[in-house]
């Protein structure tokens, strides 16, 4: 009898050990309805087979998400998943504590195409061979946006926003006439101004295919373009026509409060304007120089990967691949897409959302979209591979402000900020070689 | 002469004070302690390479003209935070301590703001103060023709963040001070005014005296304040800027190493400042000390 009960016991848990999903943790640093939307996305995936749980944990910012995965890869703990934002890429690519994704979807043979993805959303997380390093998530880039009611005022056509800088800087300035506060405004002045300035008329933001091709590679977006850019931008300030509006994403409440009628800012801040603006707006495509050959080019991405750390057990990463091909589903990406406003990755989620009619309620994600896909990328618009990004960008919104408050020349502003980058890029590669 | 007693034991002593001396060492020193290591190295902030660089982070750091200018920002921004949230904690405790109706519920409402956490009160001052929506901002352009922009003016942009710290701070001051008055002798007072001294002899020759050991405490925890503790309302309001405006040596230890994730460079910086505040401290336990009277 007791060998019975013994045995009986022993068979129950064999059982159960197989009935118990494996787990793997998925840390983020979604708020609000994004983090609703990767918890839905975890329950569908769960709900959708038996074998695996993905567990969604909240990590805080972006920053201290990645110092999360960072002191528990070091103490041996980390998650198998961790959402890492754009400017973290280079380091966690140097970082040999990660695995790279297309490595994982060949090991699991799981179904994989590199190329139903929009290159210029993969190309950012990829090798220059093509290699996908990391799984990108939520994407997003730069875009105009307009006030209508404010175009109106102005005797402006509201359905034809300026296509062309030149044209973009006569608007502003009828703007302003019109009695608004100033003509327009711009989060972002490092990710926007510079980088998807420079991809968007195909100039190099650096050397070696912007840091694709090497360590060594050198900033270069000093250019006479870029410093025209700037030049014109500080000589609007004067007389307000430009306002500055603060770091990163702090310019918003300029737009929204109608103080100016134009102003960029990611499509991932769609959904707020929508919710805060109290005036019709438009989204509209970045302007570019019409002087410029080959401009404009294609923009280029912001936001967040999904990275995969080293050192997990067999199963646990064929989970992960599976879960990352679950996501890459067309019916998955245009739920997360029309859900967030975050952009689709595949091509055929974007021909799917369209095809459910969504653009027609919600114009604005695909001018970011099309804009995305306006040519195929050269290797100036591919996407940036610098270490220490986060300092560079703190460099560049350093002396951005210095040269608003006329302390430092356009050019010689412009200089300082591949300078000191360039010793930044010298420490990383020394670290990483 | 009051007798000593003596502990059967030596080791006993040890035994008593050694979970504190745990505490202190696992929470300060082994921090500290790997802070002085890391300083000397280059490294990955995944721990995978580590390149031994001598004394070369400090050099940089000495080298670096933006350094200094945070140096110099830095003990500039904790004198005028320790200054004004005393004088104004001091101002305030003495008209609450006077005979006045309702002074209990002043005294309640001037303790308040310390319990606002400072990353509020950050974005509270930030609010006020922003050039386009602020309250205050929208005052001084439109009353008085001052054109509020601390996302430009750096010199603006070091008022709010000092009147922002200090603001914080002076509950806390406040209640001390308070506590402190409320001690001095009222006989000492009225014997002063008897022999016709005005109230403001009265303060300086008898009360601010008596006050010392009070003032000497909060001056030793207002320059700690405003060296470490304020990081939080620069975060909010200027994120150390324009330009370098407002880079306080804390806040640019903090974003070198949690968000640039440069940790020699960060680790060397904390090692000055932590060199900083105790060569501090001790000169203020020094010099300044000898004239407070217990």
């Amino acid at each position: 009898m007791k060998r019975a009960v013994a045995v009986l016991i022993a068979a129950l848990a064999v059982f159960s050990a197989f009935a118990e999903p494996i787990n793997i943790d998925f840390w983020h640093a979604m708020t609000g309805k994004n983090a609703e939307m990767i918890q839905t996305l975890c329950d569908k995936f769960n709900a959708s087979q038996t074998e695996y749980k993905v567990n969604a944990v909240f990590k805080g910012t972006y920053i201290d998400t990645m110092n999360a995965g960072i002191a528990a890869f070091r103490a041996g703990q980390a998650p198998g998943i961790i959402q890492v934002y754009e400017v973290g890429t280079a380091t966690m690519m140097a970082a040999k504590a990660v695995k790279p994704v297309y490595r994982l979807m060949a090991e699991n043979k799981v179904k994989f195409d590199p190329k139903a993805y929009i290159p210029t959303i993969t190309g950012y997380y990829s090798t220059s061979k093509g290699e996908m390093l990391s799984m990108p998530f939520n994407s997003s880039t730069a875009v105009m946006y307009y006030n209508k009611d404010a175009f109106r005022k102005a005797g402006l056509d509201p359905e034809k926003p300026p296509v062309t800088w030149p044209e973009f800087f006569e608007t502003a300035k009828k703007l302003k006439a019109s009695g608004m506060e100033g003509g327009f405004s711009t989060n972002w002045i490092s990710w926007i101004q510079l980088e998807n300035f420079s991809a968007w008329h195909n100039q190099p933001f650096g050397t070696k295919a912007n840091g694709f091709n090497g360590l060594d590679t050198e900033l270069k977006f000093n250019g006479p373009l870029q410093k025209k850019h700037f030049q014109t931008i500080a000589d609007l300030s004067k007389d307000k026509t430009f306002i500055y509006g603060g770091r990163e994403n702090k310019a918003n409440p300029l737009f929204t409060s109608g103080q100016v009628g134009m102003h960029f800012e990611s499509i991932g801040g769609y959904a707020n304007f929508k919710n805060t603006c109290k005036f019709e707006f438009g989204v509209a495509r970045l302007p570019y120089y019409p002087d410029q050959k080959g401009a404009p080019q294609n923009s280029i991405i912001g936001g967040a990967s999904l990275w995969v750390f080293n050192g997990k057990q067999p199963a646990e990463y064929k989970g992960i691949a599976n879960f990352f091909a679950f996501l890459s589903q067309p019916e998955i990406q245009a739920f997360f897409h029309q859900g967030t406003g975050y952009l689709p990755i595949t091509k055929a989620a974007y021909e799917l959302t369209k095809s459910q009619g969504f653009y027609q309620a919600n114009p604005g994600p695909e001018v970011a979209i099309l804009q995305l896909l306006n040519k195929a990328p050269t290797e100036n618009s591919l996407g940036l591979r610098f270490g220490y990004m986060p300092q560079i960008r703190e460099i560049e919104d350093q002396t951005w402000e210095d040269i608003l408050a006329g302390k430092i020349s356009v050019s010689d502003g412009l200089d300082k900020m591949v300078k000191e980058g360039n010793l930044k890029l010298r420490e990383f590669q020394r670290l990483n070689k | 002469m009051a007798k000593q007693y003596e502990f059967p034991s030596k080791g006993l002593p040890y035994l008593l004070v050694l979970p504190q001396m745990v505490v202190v060492f696992v929470f300060f020193f082994w921090p500290a302690a790997q802070a002085v290591w890391q300083s000397f190295f280059l490294q990955d902030p995944f721990g995978g390479t580590m390149i031994f660089v001598g004394l070369e982070n400090y050099t940089n750091l000495f080298k670096d003209p933006t350094y200094w200018q945070s140096f110099g920002r830095s003990f500039l921004y904790a004198a005028l935070v320790a200054f004004t949230a005393m004088a104004s904690a001091l101002f305030l405790a003495v008209q609450a301590n006077k005979k006045i109706r309702a002074a209990s519920f002043y005294k309640t409402m001037l303790i308040w703001p310390y319990a606002v956490a400072t990353m509020v009160a950050g974005v509270l001052w930030l609010f006020m103060f922003n050039p386009n929506v602020g309250v205050i901002a929208y005052f001084l352009k439109h009353s008085l023709g001052i054109e509020w922009d601390h996302l430009l003016n750096s010199t603006q942009a070091f008022l709010l963040v000092t009147i922002a710290a200090s603001w914080k701070q002076i509950a806390y001051n406040f209640v001390f001070f308070l506590a402190g008055l409320q001690s001095v002798p009222a006989a000492l007072v009225e014997a002063a005014a008897i022999d016709g001294a005005g109230p403001g002899k009265r303060f300086w020759k008898i009360v601010f005296p008596l006050l010392s050991p009070t003032t000497f405490y909060l001056l030793v925890m207002n320059v700690v304040y405003g060296f470490f503790e304020t990081f939080p309302i620069i975060h909010q309001a200027t994120q150390g800027g324009p330009g370098q405006a407002t880079n306080i040596l804390v806040y640019k230890v903090w974003r070198d190493g949690v968000v640039n994730l440069d940790l020699g460079s960060s680790s060397s910086q904390s090692v000055v400042l932590m060199i900083l505040v105790i060569g501090l401290t001790i000169v203020q336990f020094r010099f300044i000390e000898r004239k407070v009277t217990y």
